[in-house]
């Protein structure tokens, strides 16, 4: 290659024209906004426009802030309601960078802002869950609920004497408004407070748990007794049924025996009645056919009608 | 002496040209091509690709071959569209396939929640979602995964504690997850995250692990209630039908003994009747025959029989009838 004095002199210039443009112009990407400081100190509004921008070189620092929803997730919170049920709450919270002025100023960054909105929003969170009953964190309507057996009275009763008057929904609002009174000094907008969980701490759950066991093993006797009963019943129908059966048939039985007797009764006396004597006398020769047999011992005397004419032959 | 300019990233920079020199024209030729491979990129079917100018959007870009701006002045990030994502809650899925594998791990904490009659119940569900509108997602909202997961887990809590214990595990499964899907559709909306739900289908709901059982002694409670029912009534309708088929027997016997003892009645007084007649035409000499006749068939019959003179009454005594008769 040549040496050329001249060409190294453009290329220089060059450059410096290089560093002194990229110092002078800077980007702000859609997520971010920027606030222009001058020797650490803020000076002009914040830019909030995505794009190319221009600023003063060297002397000026761009410093770039979110300007998305960013997250807030609260560590879970040991918490007494007022009817002291003590319970283990959830929140997050979605917030952003509204004033990137005032963030700068007050917390910085958004690491220190985090431990900011933890302070705030889990005490303000504490103070009105434990000014709560504990069925106002866990509903959030009075819908009429459903249960699987209508026997489940007595639950209902328990359930209807629950029967809400703000709810989740009006109570996280509440906490979410007295969050927007505190925030806005650190350049802050809290845009939701949520609750995600709510549930018993260890000792409580196992109490509720024994609960729901007894509950339940009351549900499975009522259905065996239920079975017994409608068992028994039925057996006694079944007694019943058969024991009218049985009487109905020998009643009607006996009748058309009854009836066969008398008819039969009537039949006779009436053929019989002709002559009496008769009758005797054809019955009784029966009678002597029938009873008398091999083993029987006949004594005729010759006095006897029968034997007569052994004698008068004589 | 020649100059040439080449525009590089906007500004001029003026390259003096040097006659024989093979190294220059292989840089220059490098540069070429590497803004070329720089500048160009694809993007996929399932893809659109969101373009940046300087930071702010600019356009979005359909599936195919695209030349942006090179040396960052233009960006381009790409966002599936057309892929439908899930999240998992209380449970992981390892390996889906053929038989998926589950995590091990426990995520009770996720899935444990209170229901509105102050029950617990454990409700594992999915949450599918699409990126509708990646402008939003990509600038609206920082980590839109981790929204979705705290929207979804405190949209089904809010659901849930509305719901009895038995709405959630067996009556309402269908409902309630329409319900959450609705609400978590117009939270998300009002992030302004771009994403759109597609699905929230409730996976295993249980009690808790250690109520279970006592669920279960419910579900065999009401079979056996059944089933003890279903044995009265298998008893009955076998006793009842045999009874009145009894029933009937007996009244169809007392039928037949009817006529049997009628008919034989009328039979008897009617040979009665007959010989009656015949006896009265001739009264004496046909109740003697009928002696007769009865002594012609009886005495043939007696083994002993003695015929004592009524002179000789005093003989009887010695024929030792007694005697006779214990032989």
């Amino acid at each position: 290659m040549n040496k050329n004095p001249k060409l190294v002199v453009y290329g220089i210039i060059a450059l410096v024209l290089i560093i002194i443009l990229a110092n002078t112009l800077y980007t702000i990407d859609e997520t971010k906004q920027v606030i222009i400081t001058q020797f650490g100190e803020p000076v002009g509004d914040p830019v909030s426009d995505a794009g190319l921008h221009v600023k003063v070189p060297f002397f000026q620092k761009a410093t770039y802030f979110e300007k998305r929803i960013l997250e807030w997730d609260g560590d879970p919170n040991q918490i007494p309601t007022k009817d002291k049920k003590y319970l283990l709450v959830d929140t997050f919270a979605r917030w952003r960078i509204v004033d990137p002025l005032k963030f700068f100023q007050s917390v910085n960054n958004e690491r220190n802002a985090l431990g900011r909105l933890d302070d705030i929003i889990d005490g303000i969170t504490r103070d009105y869950i434990s000014e709560n009953l504990l069925i106002e964190v866990v509903r959030n309507s009075n819908r009429a609920m459903a249960f699987s057996t209508e026997e489940q009275s007595e639950l209902i009763m328990e359930v209807d004497s629950l029967k809400i008057e703000k709810g989740r929904m009006a109570i996280t609002n509440v906490i979410l408004e007295k969050v927007q009174e505190v925030v806005p000094q650190y350049g802050i907008q809290v845009e939701d407070i949520r609750i995600k969980q709510v549930n018993y701490i260890e000792e409580v759950r196992t109490k509720v748990f024994d609960r729901m066991i007894s509950e339940r093993k009351r549900i499975a006797m009522l259905y065996r007794s239920e079975g017994q009963g409608k068992k028994a019943e039925i057996e006694g129908q079944t007694d019943r049924e058969l024991q009218k059966i049985n009487s109905e048939a020998y009643r009607i039985a006996q009748e058309i025996r009854g009836k066969a007797d008398a008819t039969a009764t009537e039949i006779y006396a009436s053929a019989f009645n002709r002559d009496p004597e008769f009758y005797t006398f054809m019955e009784t020769l029966n009678t002597y056919r029938e009873t008398i047999d091999k083993s029987s011992t006949v004594i005729f005397s010759t006095d006897n009608d029968y034997l007569k004419y052994l004698k008068t032959q004589k | 002496m020649n100059k040439r300019v080449i525009n590089i990233g906007g500004e001029n920079v003026v390259i003096p040209e040097f006659k024989n020199s093979l190294l220059l024209y292989i840089i220059v030729g490098f540069i070429v091509v590497w803004m070329v491979f720089s500048s160009a990129y694809t993007v996929d079917a399932d893809e659109v690709g969101v373009i940046q100018r300087f930071g702010k959007y600019a356009t979005t870009t359909t599936p195919g071959l695209h030349f942006k701006i090179p040396l960052g002045v233009e960006t381009v990030t790409k966002v599936r569209v057309q892929r439908v994502f899930k999240q998992e809650f209380g449970f992981r899925t390892i390996k889906a396939g053929i038989k998926t594998q589950y995590s091990d791990r426990d995520f009770s904490s996720e899935s444990l929640m209170l229901t509105g009659d102050l029950n617990a119940a454990l409700v594992e569900w999915i949450v599918q979602y699409r990126i509708k509108d990646p402008v939003k997602y990509l600038f609206k909202v920082r980590d839109v995964e981790a929204t979705i997961r705290y929207v979804s887990e405190s949209i089904m809590r809010q659901v849930v504690g509305d719901n009895s214990v038995d709405e959630v595990i067996i009556l309402s499964r269908k409902s309630i997850a329409l319900q959450a899907q609705e609400l978590m559709q117009s939270l998300l909306n009002d992030y302004e995250t771009g994403v759109d739900i597609v699905t929230v289908n409730l996976q295993d709901v249980n009690p808790p692990v250690p109520v279970q059982p006592a669920f279960n002694e419910v579900n065999e409670a009401r079979q056996e209630k059944e089933r003890i029912i279903n044995e009265a009534r298998e008893t009955y309708n076998t006793i009842i039908p045999k009874a009145k088929g009894q029933a009937e027997q007996a009244i169809l016997e007392a039928e037949g003994y009817a006529t049997n003892r009628i008919n034989r009645a009328k039979g008897d007084a009617d040979r009665f009747t007959q010989i009656w007649r015949e006896y009265s035409k001739a009264k004496d000499v046909t109740k003697r025959r009928m002696y007769i006749e009865m002594m012609r068939e009886v005495l043939p019959k007696i083994d002993k029989k003695y015929i004592v003179d009524d002179e000789l009454k005093s003989f009887l005594p010695m024929l030792q009838l007694g005697k006779e008769a214990g032989k």
